[in-house]
C-alpha cells in the first residue's frame, strides 16, 4: 500500500541486487520477492526490499485491461473523440 | 529511450484517463443516485491528491479516504513508547513519516531536539547497520506501516540480527481497516478500493469472503493515475450491476494467492492482535505484534519502557473527544469535532485526519474547506 | 489561530510557513522606516535610495550539511546565494561581498582551503569582489563544522521586488527544478542513491541581466527558489501580489534522475531547494522575448514558462497536473523521505 517504485535489475550478488530506477541506482534486498529474479527483470521496490517481480508482458496486459474496462462501459469509442476534444480544449486554455 | 519506458511503465496517458473518467461518469449516472466508495490506503490518497483525480470524478460519486494511513492511525501511547526509549538513551531508528507524529505529548522529533539519539532510516536494514556501527548502544527499530512494510521487518528478524538490535512494532494490518469500516451500522460505503501493495503480499483472495459477507464489491488498485481511474471505473460498474465480487485491476503486481514466501516470513514473525487505532476505537486484529518466540528481539520485552514521564494524561483525556472515526467514514465533517482547530491543529494533531497531509481535517484547516477546483481557469 | 511555539525548532529555518511566521512575529519589530525597501518588505534584500540609484544590500548565513556535495560546496553556495539575492532585486553587478566565517575547533585545514578556493572561483565567475571578512573559532561541539555568512552590496537603477505579480503575468523558471535539494537529500539521509544527482549551485546574475535587458520594466517580480523551493516562492509572490497562480506541471523542467529520486522518496521537486535558478515574473507581452534571452545564455538552456497568475483565489497556488487540478500547499518544515 505504500510507496512502491518499479526498477530494472542491473546486477545480483547473493541476496542483494543493484536496481536502476530510470537513471538512479539503488541496492535492494531480495529476501522476500515472490519469484527468482535475474538481471534484466523489473522489480517493485518497497523500503529497500524487492516485493514483486513484474513480468514484462504485464505492461501490455495492463493496458489491455484498461481498454477492456472502457469497452464494457461503451466509453472506448469515446477515446478517439475524447482525444480530439482534449486537443481542442488544450488549445483553448493557452492565452 | 529511458523517458519513454518511464512513461509506459507509469501509466499516465491523459487521453486514456479522460476516457476512464467518462466511463465512471456513465456508471454513476446508470446507478442513478449519489454513491460513496472508500479506499483504505494512504498512498492511494497521496496519488489521488497529487494528480488531482477527484476533480475528474462525477459529482454523484464520493471517494472517501478511510483509515488507510498506517502512520496516522498509530496511537499516541504507541509513539510514547518510542519517545520513552529515546529518553532512556536508546538509539531509536524510524522511517521519516513517523518522526513528527506526536505521542500524547511529544514526538520523536521533539525527543531528538532534546538530545535523544533518533535516526531517520529509509530501510530497516539501515537500522541493523547502525546497530553494527554502534555496538555500545541499544538500537531499536520502530516498525511502522502496514503488512507491506512489516514483511521487511520480519525478514530482518529472521536474518540473524546483532545482539544490540531490537524491534518496537507498531505495524498495522490492512484487511482489519476494511472490516472495521464495514462493521459500522451507519456506514454508507457501497464499494471498496483495496490497497494494491498490501495485496501484493496477501493476495486478493482474502477479500472474497469480505465481499460476499458485506455485499460490497472490492477492486484491487495500483498507484498510477490510470490504475486508480480504471479501478474506480470497474468498481462503479460492479456496483451498477449489483455484483459483490472481487476484481484485480493490478494484475502486474497482484495475484490471488499473493507472495507466498513473503506471507510465510510475515506470519512466522508477527501475529495480529486487537489494538486501538488513533481516533478510532478498538480494531480487531488491527495490530501486528511480534510472536512470543521472538521475545529476544522484541523491544517491549527487552526494556522496561517507562512512558509515565513522557505521557500527558490530560491530552489523552481530551483526545477522547476526537471524531476521526466518523470523519473517515464520511459521516461527519471536521467542523463537527470539538477539538478541530482548537486543540487539534497541524503542529499538534490529535487524530489521524489532521496528522496526514491528505487527511480531511488537515485539508479543511489549510484551505478552509475542500477546494473545488473544477472550474478554475488559466 | 495557532499559538507561537515556545521553542525554536528546525522547521523555523526551513524556508516555509513556520519560518515566515517566526520572522513576522519576532524579527519584524526590528524594522524601522527607510527610504526604500526595508526589513518590513521581507524581500530577498533591502534597497535604499542613494541619489537617483538604489543601494541593494543582502546577507545570508550558510550551514549546509554535508559541506562538500556533488556539484559544489559551502563556499560556492555562500557566494552564489548572496550574488543571487542581489540579482533577484535587480542588482546584477555586485560591488562588494563580505565573508565572515565561524569554524569549529578541529576543522580540517585542507577542507577550509578547498572551500576558500571555491569562494574565489565563484566570486570571479560572478564578477563580485570579496572585500572584507571576519574569522572566529568555537569549541568542539559548539558549532557544526563551519558557518559562513556573506553580505553583498550592489547598485541598481531599478529595483525588482517579489511583490509585483498581477493577473495575466507569466512565470518563467530559468532551468531544471529540484537538483540541489535532491543531491543534498540523497547524501544526507543515507538513501544510497547512485546517479547523476548534482547541485545546480551557481551565480545567476549574468542570466538575470539578460532577462532584464530583454524584458525591461515588464519584468515585474523575481525570486530565487532556495529553501522552500519553487512552491515557496510562488506562495510568496501570490500572497504579496494578491493573485492566484496556476502551474502547468507538464511545463516544469525536471531532470530524469531528479524526478526518479524524488519519486522514490515521495517528495515533490517543486518543494525542493534550488541554488542556481530564478523564478521570473513577466508581463505576458514580453514573456517569449525574455524566455528567448534566457535560453540563449549558457545557464538558461532549460528555461521554461511554467505558470500564470490569475485573478481568482488570491494567495493560492494551484497545480494543473494534466489529469486534474489540485492545491499546492505551502512548504512546511524540513523535507523528509516518505515510505507511506
Amino acid at each position: 500500500m505504500c510507496l512502491g517504485v518499479p526498477g530494472k535489475v542491473l546486477a545480483i550478488d547473493g541476496l542483494n541486487a543493484t536496481v536502476d530506477f530510470f537513471g538512479v541506482k539503488k541496492e535492494l534486498r531480495l529476501d522476500i520477492v515472490d519469484e527468482p529474479v535475474k538481471v534484466g527483470d523489473y522489480v517493485l521496490n518497497h523500503v529497500g526490499f524487492a516485493i514483486r517481480r513484474i513480468p514484462p508482458e504485464e505492461v501490455k496486459e495492463t493496458l489491455a485491461l484498461f481498454d477492456q474496462i472502457l469497452e464494457i462501459t461503451g466509453a472506448k469509442e469515446d477515446l478517439m473523440a475524447a482525444d480530439v476534444r482534449g486537443e481542442i480544449a488544450a488549445g483553448k486554455d493557452k492565452p | 529511450m529511458a523517458r519513454d519506458l518511464f512513461a509506459e511503465l507509469k501509466f499516465r496517458d491523459p487521453a486514456r484517463a479522460r476516457a476512464l473518467a467518462e466511463a465512471i461518469r456513465r456508471n454513476v449516472a446508470a446507478i442513478g443516485r449519489p454513491v460513496s466508495v472508500m479506499h483504505v490506503c494512504g498512498s492511494h490518497e497521496q496519488a489521488i491528491a497529487r494528480f488531482g483525480l477527484r476533480a475528474v470524478l462525477p459529482e454523484g460519486l464520493q471517494l472517501i479516504m478511510g483509515p488507510g494511513c498506517p502512520v496516522c492511525v498509530t496511537d499516541g501511547p504507541e509513539v510514547d513508547e518510542a519517545v520513552a526509549l529515546a529518553a532512556q538513551g536508546v538509539r531509536v531508528c524510524t522511517y521519516g513519516d513517523m518522526l513528527r507524529l506526536p505521542g500524547t505529548a511529544r514526538s520523536l522529533a521533539d525527543a531528538k531536539a532534546d538530545g535523544g539519539k533518533v535516526e531517520v532510516v529509509y530501510s530497516v536494514s539501515q537500522a541493523v547497520e547502525l546497530a553494527e556501527k554502534h555496538p555500545g548502544d541499544e538500537v531499536v527499530f520502530l516498525g511502522s506501516g502496514f503488512e507491506t512494510t512489516a514483511v521487511a521487518t520480519a525478514a530482518i528478524a529472521l536474518a540473524p540480527a546483532p545482539r544490540n538490535f531490537s524491534i518496537l512494532s507498531v505495524h498495522k494490518y490492512v484487511p482489519a481497516a476494511m472490516e472495521v469500516v464495514a462493521s459500522i451500522e451507519t456506514t454508507n460505503i457501497e464499494g471498496y478500493i483495496a490497497a494494491g501493495h498490501a495485496a501484493i503480499i496477501t493476495g486478493f483472495g482474502i477479500f472474497e469472503p469480505f465481499a460476499a459477507r458485506t455485499g460490497c464489491p472490492v477492486v484491487v488498485a495500483g498507484f498510477e493515475p490510470l490504475d486508480i481511474l480504471a479501478a474506480i471505473a470497474k468498481l462503479t460498474e460492479l456496483m451498477r450491476d449489483e455484483r459483490p465480487e472481487v476484481f484485480n485491476a493490478y494484475p502486474r503486481c497482484v495475484s490471488r494467492e499473493g507472495n507466498l514466501p513473503a506471507q510465510q516470513t510475515l506470519w512466522k514473525v508477527f501475529r495480529p492482535v486487537t489494538g486501538k487505532w488513533r481516533g478510532i476505537a478498538e480494531v480487531k486484529d488491527g495490530n501486528l505484534d511480534l510472536r512470543p518466540e521472538w521475545a529476544a528481539i522484541d523491544a517491549r520485552r527487552r526494556f522496561a519502557i517507562d512512558t509515565a514521564a513522557v505521557r500527558d494524561a490530560d491530552a489523552e483525556e481530551e483526545a477522547k473527544g476526537c471524531i476521526c472515526g466518523s470523519i473517515m467514514l464520511g459521516l461527519a465533517v471536521p467542523t463537527d469535532c470539538p477539538l478541530y482547530q482548537r486543540t487539534c491543529v497541524p503542529d499538534s494533531p490529535v487524530g489521524a485526519c489532521m496528522v496526514s497531509s491528505e487527511g480531511q481535517c488537515r485539508i479543511w484547516h489549510t484551505y478552509g474547506g475542500t477546494p473545488d477546483l473544477r472550474r478554475v481557469g488559466t | 489561530m495557532e499559538k507561537p511555539a515556545r521553542r525554536i525548532g528546525l522547521k523555523h529555518g526551513s524556508g516555509g510557513r513556520a519560518m515566515r511566521q517566526l520572522i513576522e512575529d519576532t524579527f519584524l519589530q526590528l524594522a524601522t522606516p527607510v527610504d526604500g525597501i526595508g526589513l518590513a518588505a521581507l524581500d530577498d534584500g533591502a534597497a535604499l535610495r542613494v541619489g537617483d540609484r538604489w543601494l541593494v544590500v543582502t546577507t545570508d548565513s550558510h550551514v549546509v550539511q554535508p559541506i562538500f556535495f556533488p556539484g559544489g560546496d559551502i563556499g560556492r553556495l555562500s557566494i552564489s546565494g548572496t550574488v543571487n539575492d542581489l540579482a533577484m532585486m535587480g542588482a546584477t553587478e555586485p560591488v562588494a561581498l563580505t565573508c565572515a566565517v565561524i569554524l569549529e575547533d578541529g576543522f580540517p585545514r585542507d577542507d577550509l582551503e578547498q572551500i576558500v578556493r571555491s569562494m574565489a572561483d565563484t566570486a570571479r565567475e560572478a564578477g563580485a569582489p570579496i572585500v572584507t571578512g571576519d574569522t572566529k573559532v568555537m569549541g568542539k561541539g559548539e558549532v557544526d563544522g563551519i558557518v559562513l555568512n556573506t553580505t553583498g552590496v550592489a547598485f541598481a537603477d531599478r529595483v525588482v521586488t517579489d511583490a509585483g505579480l498581477r493577473a495575466g503575468d507569466r512565470l518563467i523558471v530559468t532551468g531544471t527544478v529540484g537538483d540541489h535539494g535532491m543531491a543534498i537529500m540523497s547524501r544526507r539521509h543515507d538513501l544510497r542513491l547512485e546517479g547523476d544527482l548534482r547541485s545546480d549551485v551557481a551565480p545567476v546574475n549574468g542570466l538575470v541581466r539578460e532577462a532584464l535587458r530583454a524584458g525591461g520594466e515588464d519584468v515585474v517580480a523575481m525570486k530565487d527558489p532556495t529553501r522552500g523551493g519553487v512552491a515557496g516562492v510562488l506562495h510568496e509572490m501570490a500572497a504579496k501580489g494578491k493573485v492566484g497562480i496556476v502551474i502547468d506541471e507538464g511545463a516544469v523542467p525536471v531532470r530524469d534522475e531528479v524526478r526518479a529520486a524524488a519519486e522514490m522518496v515521495g517528495i515533490d521537486p517543486l518543494l525542493v531547494a534550488n541554488e542556481g535558478k530564478a523564478v521570473i515574473a513577466v508581463r505576458a507581452a514580453s514573456a517569449e522575448k525574455v524566455l528567448a534571452a534566457l535560453r540563449a545564455h549558457p545557464l538558461g538552456g532549460a528555461a521554461a514558462i511554467f505558470a500564470t497568475a490569475i485573478a481568482d483565489r488570491p494567495g493560492t497556488v494551484i497545480l494543473d497536473t494534466g489529469f486534474g487540478k489540485r492545491m499546492l500547499a505551502e512548504p512546511e518544515g524540513e523535507l523528509l523521505p516518505r515510505i507511506c
